[in-house]
């Protein structure tokens, strides 16, 4: 045991790790090594730092290298090549073939942006096409209910609200050259949800009414005005609030609004 | 891998004998190349010679040779020695002070980044002066006890230990 540190100690085995000792020397430290398991440990813990500072030590080196070697080894001893871990030719076509992939994604990419701009203006001109064209009715609508107003034929009865709704008001267009009736109800409220306003052909004397129509679809109808059917010879006009489909009778409680012609 | 798993897998010399002798142990030969030649495209030349040398005589290597490691370093060393006298390199080179294997780190090289080596190379910047001149010459250099005695006037006897105490310092550091 002593003999072992001893030995140790001399520093003799960091010099046989280095190899710098004679045969004759370096065969003795492995007799030694061989005898005494702490030699052996130490030689292999000197072995280590050595190493390690040896690899700390080392400049960068190229990757060329193992190939270079590589070939010259194994292609001299016969055997089979096997492709080159690294190369930089082979490096540079994947790096080419990788950018043109990138650059194929990209111009897809674009190319399928630009297709979904054109989707999306072409669905923007549709758009403004429809518009346009319900605008074009509505403005055919506006003439019409323009000319159906200014038609100079016409005898215009102005209803009034009355007890149930005095806020109310109507107008009635009677063209008595075309036998048209249309009725103005813009100053009515909008009916509550199954109810409906029927407009009534009065006759006062006695008082006998008669339905004309009903002002179907108030909410869709924004210049609220309703043609309604023409009528023999009627000395006032009512409107009623009834039941959805209306009433065979006017409800007179619900009179909302009545004038005279 | 140990040295001793790996001889039997070597002097099979197929490819996976190369690829692992290689990934063990370039980089520790070719610290060891650079630090004498001190030139990259020489160095790499060398390089490839130490592996053929090795590939051609690993049946010769056997235990009683020393480790196989210490084989493959003396390969390096006397290839890259041999390519100095070759070329005419001046060998007075060796006696200049300020060329040991510190210099390494302070050079324009691009030394390895992996992070265990980075506290190794901080490590050998602290080393006292005259433990990188002995390490340099006996290990990186392999210079005899005599010509480093000679090189750094201290007795014969001393060489040894203070070497070892080196060494030592560098076992504590890297705990081995």
């Amino acid at each position: 045991m002593m003999e072992a540190r001893e030995y140790i100690e001399s520093g003799i085995l960091e010099l046989y790790v280095f190899g710098i000792l004679n045969d004759t020397e370096t065969e003795e430290v492995s007799t030694m090594a061989a005898k005494h398991p702490e030699i052996k440990h130490e030689i292999l813990s000197i072995e280590k730092a050595v190493i390690s500072l040896s690899f700390s030590m080392s400049p960068y080196l190229s990757a060329a290298n193992y190939d270079r070697i590589r070939t010259k080894l194994l292609e001299k001893h016969g055997v089979v090549e096997m492709k080159p871990r690294s190369n930089v030719a082979l490096f540079i076509g994947w790096a080419a073939a990788v950018v043109l992939m990138i650059g194929v994604g990209y111009q897809y990419t674009q190319l399928d942006t630009a297709k979904n701009q054109i989707v999306t203006v072409e669905s923007e001109r549709r758009d403004l096409e429809k518009e346009f064209n319900s605008l074009q009715i509505d403005k055919q609508k506006t003439e019409s209910v323009l000319a159906i107003i200014r038609d100079d034929n016409n005898t215009v009865v102005t209803l009034g609200g009355q007890a149930v709704s005095p806020e109310s008001k109507a107008k009635v267009y009677w063209n008595k050259n075309t036998q048209s009736v249309y009725v103005d109800a813009a100053g009515l409220p909008e009916p509550p949800e199954g109810m409906v306003y029927q407009v009534w052909a009065l006759k006062l004397n006695p008082l006998t009414p008669t339905s004309i129509g009903l002002l179907e679809d108030f909410k869709a109808n924004d210049a609220r005005l309703f043609p309604v059917n023409s009528t023999g010879e009627a000395e006032a006009f009512g409107i009623t609030l009834e039941p959805a489909g209306g009433s065979p009778t006017p409800t007179l409680e619900q009179l909302y609004t009545l004038g005279k012609v | 891998m140990t040295q001793e798993e790996l001889l039997p897998l070597i002097l099979k010399k197929d490819d996976k004998a190369f690829t692992t002798l290689y990934d063990m142990y370039s980089k520790n030969l070719y610290g060891i190349i650079y630090n004498l030649i001190r030139d990259h495209e020489e160095s790499e030349d060398v390089l490839q010679e130490v592996f053929v040398k090795i590939w051609k005589n690993i049946e010769s290597y056997n235990e009683s040779k020393g480790r196989f490691f210490t084989w493959i370093l003396n390969i390096a060393r006397n290839t890259a020695i041999d390519k100095l006298r070759s070329k005419g390199f001046n060998n007075n080179q060796k006696n200049l002070s300020a060329d040991n294997f510190v210099h390494l780190l302070d050079d324009s090289n691009k030394l390895s980044n992996l992070i265990d080596t980075i506290g190794i190379q901080e490590f050998v910047k602290k080393l006292k002066p005259k433990c990188i001149k002995i390490i340099n010459l006996l290990f990186f250099k392999g210079y005899t006890q005599q010509e480093a005695s000679d090189e750094l006037e201290i007795p014969l006897g001393t060489v040894k230990t203070q070497n070892r105490n080196c060494i030592n310092d560098l076992r504590n550091f890297l705990q081995v």
